[in-house]
């Protein structure tokens, strides 16, 4: 088990930021902890990285107690904050440097494990790193965060704010980086992401809402869900909110995402209803949940 | 201004030195539409934008918003459109209510009408238990939900939001459009950014900027078939990429 986490909690005076965590990640998982702002997955990683002590409950990482044990598990992980970790006044050369001595090893040992990310930054090797693009410096961020080959990696929230052409280019140095045998956990607010992982949490609030391998998660939405489109988007959700039967109503793209919380639920009722709210070009075809929606239905 | 259009786009360029970050950009945003203005970051967007909310000016081409010149009448413009941005929306140390207050007052807004306005927008949201609270104490989907209110305390034509859902959960972000569609049906114009593809479907035509030119322009239908994609998602992939 790389990592182990048994009730765990966390509060900031009033703030309940975690409650009752408990989950395990085993060695090489590219494991997702799924939530919004303010879930708690910060608190967490700051727990699991020996930033912060929980109020209660245990946890260890590639064996460690974190908090007995807390040096030596600074010496096996790494850590990508969502906050840029990087000294905006050295160049890319010198911070990866600096993390490399910091760690007691130097670039050239390593090299391989980080070759495919770097030679991407090279070229602005000189620059300093305050200079570079969001796209260039994460990856930055995470050469410096495997410098010292670290058996598990932390990295929170790498994705934020990021063009889906780099988060897409992102998780593909991932999955690269888990075929070299590094266990990684990833917190990510963007929904799709999830499906890349072998496992994830979902996590709102400060509470574990599901974990499961994403295909379990999805398979395991309770209700019937329709596709429904029409001519007019805003009046379709204004109906469908009023619609006395509705479960859930959700835009989701070019459909809304419909349940109904019959169970003897008849299609062509609902079509007849969109009628007569003189709704014209109405579409209600049956379609697949999504994370997305798995989240909405536990968050509820 | 012709016709319905309430942003008229024409050859804009920005450059900074050498460097040509918006690249003679042409388009039209018509009253009521919902705009998706896209692009990988480092495109222009935000270039783009501070050009057309007045606090850029372009170093050539022509830009006329909410029937305001981008040259000659940049002040016009701030007067006439509302912009809410990520970083910044609202005072954290400042309650809801002194927040409307605040805000009601630097657009001009008589004290009446920024009472009314204030009982109302409250009432709308919801918010009547934490309307003397401060701000920094709400949950980021409030914040925002709040903040994009805010920015249509005085009646713009336009409202510009750049990435208003960044971080939400995905049951507020969908509250959120549902705001947003609600203006639009007002007849107010909503041109906003996002990194969400499944938003960009939301929108009625969208627009994407690599390397500081707008390479497509149309429906979410219409793009998806010229790009031979099945969502959003793909097209911007297959642009982006080249």
């Amino acid at each position: 088990m790389s990592i182990s986490i048994s009730h765990i909690s966390k509060s900031y005076k009033k703030v309940s930021a975690l409650k009752d965590i408990s989950f395990e990640v085993e060695a090489g998982e590219l494991f997702g902890l799924i939530g919004p702002d303010g879930a708690g997955k910060t608190t967490l990683f700051r727990i699991l990285t020996t930033l912060l002590i929980a109020n209660e409950g245990a946890a260890t990482v590639a064996g460690f107690d974190v908090v007995a044990d807390y040096k030596n598990i600074r010496k096996s992980v790494g850590y990508m904050p969502g906050k840029f970790s990087l000294y905006q006044d050295l160049t890319v050369a010198e911070n990866l440097n600096f993390f490399a001595t910091i760690f007691g090893t130097t670039v050239e040992e390593n090299y391989d494990l980080i070759k495919d990310i770097y030679v991407q930054i090279e070229p602005f090797k000189d620059r300093r790193a305050g200079k570079l693009s969001g796209g260039m410096k994460q990856k930055l961020a995470l050469c410096c965060a495997l410098i010292h080959k670290p058996k598990v990696l932390f990295l929170d929230e790498p994705t934020t704010g990021v063009d889906p052409v780099s988060r897409k280019e992102f998780w593909e140095m991932l999955k690269r980086l888990q075929l070299k045998g590094i266990t990684i956990l990833v917190s990510t607010p963007y929904m799709d992401e999830a499906a890349l992982c072998d496992r994830i949490a979902l996590i709102q609030d400060g509470k574990i809402l599901e974990i499961d391998t994403p295909e379990a998660i999805v398979r395991h939405y309770p209700k019937a869900i329709y596709n429904v489109k029409a001519n007019n988007m805003y009046q379709l959700i204004k109906s469908l909110n009023d619609y006395e039967h509705n479960h859930s109503v959700y835009p989701f793209g070019e459909y809304v995402h419909y349940t109904d919380s019959r169970t003897d639920f008849n299609p062509k009722e609902l079509f007849q209803y969109l009628e007569s709210n003189n709704l014209s070009a109405i579409e209600i075809e049956p379609t697949v949940a999504t994370i997305e929606d798995t989240f909405m239905e536990l968050a509820k | 201004m012709i016709n319905n259009n309430v942003i008229h786009v024409e050859g804009l360029t920005k450059m900074f030195g050498d460097f040509t970050a918006v690249d003679a950009i042409t388009f039209d945003v018509k009253k009521g539409e919902i705009f998706g203005f896209l692009g990988a970051n480092g495109a222009g967007k935000t270039t783009a934008m501070k050009m057309l909310i007045g606090i850029s000016k372009p170093t050539s081409g022509k830009a006329n918003v909410a029937g305001f010149d981008v040259f000659t009448h940049a002040e016009d413009i701030k007067k006439n459109i509302g912009y809410m941005s990520q970083k910044f929306a609202l005072y954290d140390d400042l309650t809801v209510k002194e927040n409307i207050t605040f805000f009601g007052g630097i657009y001009g807004l008589t004290r009446t009408r920024i009472k009314e306005k204030s009982e109302a927008l409250i009432e709308e949201l919801g918010l009547e238990n934490v309307a003397t609270k401060l701000v920094g104490s709400l949950p980021l989907g409030w914040k925002q939900k709040l903040s994009f209110s805010v920015a249509l305390l005085h009646d713009p034509k336009i409202v510009f939001l750049d990435e208003p859902t960044g971080g939400v959960d995905p049951i507020t972000r969908r509250q959120f459009w549902e705001m947003i569609y609600k203006a639009s049906h007002q007849g107010t114009t909503v041109f906003v950014t996002t990194h969400y593809m499944d938003e960009a479907e939301y929108c009625d035509r969208v627009s994407i900027m690599v390397n500081g030119k707008i390479e497509a322009l149309d429906t979410p239908k219409k793009l998806k078939e010229q790009f031979k994609a099945t969502n959003m998602n793909d097209v911007f992939l297959k642009l982006a990429r080249g």
